[in-house]
């Protein structure tokens, strides 16, 4: 069952680093080169998950109709939309594209 | 009414605004959870245990694309990663005994976290308030979420899965102002692109995250 396995492992983890610090390291701070190292990680992993999920599929790298929904989604972001408009045109243009058979 | 519980209910008034986009954000997890092959069950239990928005989508996302329960949770784990350091700046206002502690510290989240800080510092009563509206609307804009995902007849067809990518870019979105994460962001979305033909589904991920490292030449300025 991956998906309680992944329920399960996800919320493990989430605890154990949001309850690192109020409970074991009241009060000291942590080095300065790990802190700036975790400020970078969110970044860098939603722009590697950004770009593998609108470029690749299956391992290999394709440009297909979800490209354009993600730069439709990128202007309306640019116009200041909110970021739930923002999703719904890049599933709406997806979805049209792939209506019209592109 | 005390201090504390007026400071909570503070908190979570001015949390209110903030509540409708996660609501929202939720709805858009438990759709996508469900396309992903979760139960609905699992979603919603996974919103209930995790409350981390960005990192759930991450998992369920890497899960989608065909990669494993190791991969999915470790991008989970470094995307929520920042919580270490911000689970730290809260530790020296956290009150109440260890349980209390820990169990408080998961209604951390950005918005939570950012709306704790005030004029006045920083206060721990407000992070629960806030956190704690923040967290209904969270798990019920998942359970609705996965109710209306129950009722659509074929993903595909919808363009669902580039709402996915989309909705990373929304949250990559405020790092993209700045020039340096905007130059970590660029070099790590491409250091992903060119290592997924080589790399087995998952890895490139992290390999990506590797250039979160070079925080430390900054660090060392």
């Amino acid at each position: 069952m991956t998906g309680w396995l992944l329920v399960l492992g996800v919320g493990l983890v989430t605890v154990v680093l949001k309850g690192a610090g109020p409970l074991l390291l009241g009060g000291r701070r942590l080095p300065r080169a790990a802190e700036a190292v975790l400020a970078l990680l969110a970044p860098a992993l939603l722009a590697a998950l950004l770009i593998t999920q609108t470029l690749t599929s299956d391992g290999a790298i394709v440009l297909d109709a979800r490209a354009a929904g993600v730069a439709a989604a990128a202007i309306a972001l640019v116009l200041r939309a909110p970021l739930l408009a923002a999703v719904l045109v890049a599933a709406a243009v997806t979805a049209l594209l792939r209506a019209l058979g592109a | 009414m005390d201090q504390v519980e007026a400071t909570g209910r503070a908190g979570a008034r001015t949390a209110v605004p903030l509540g409708v986009a996660v609501a929202l954000f939720g709805v858009a997890f438990g759709v996508l959870a469900l396309e992903a092959g979760l139960t609905p069950a699992a979603a919603v239990a996974m919103s209930a245990t995790t409350f981390a928005g960005s990192a759930q989508l991450a998992s369920v996302a890497v899960v989608d694309a065909g990669g494993g329960l190791a991969a999915a949770i470790s991008a989970a784990a470094l995307l929520n990663s920042r919580y270490l350091p911000m689970g730290v700046s809260v530790a020296p206002v956290a009150w109440g005994g260890p349980v209390a502690r820990l169990l408080g510290a998961q209604l951390m989240i950005d918005e939570s976290w950012a709306l704790a800080h005030t004029r006045d510092g920083l206060a721990w009563s407000r992070l629960l308030g806030a956190g704690a509206l923040l967290y209904l609307a969270w798990v019920l804009g998942t359970a609705m979420g996965v109710l209306a995902g129950q009722a659509l007849a074929d993903p595909a067809a919808l363009g669902l899965d580039a709402a996915f990518p989309a909705l990373f870019l929304g949250l990559l979105w405020p790092w993209l102002r700045h020039r340096r994460t905007a130059a970590v962001a660029t070099l790590a979305g491409g250091l992903a692109l060119a290592l997924t033909p080589v790399l087995p589904t998952g890895l490139p991920l992290l390999a990506a995250g590797g250039v979160a490292l070079l925080g430390l030449l900054g660090a060392r300025r």
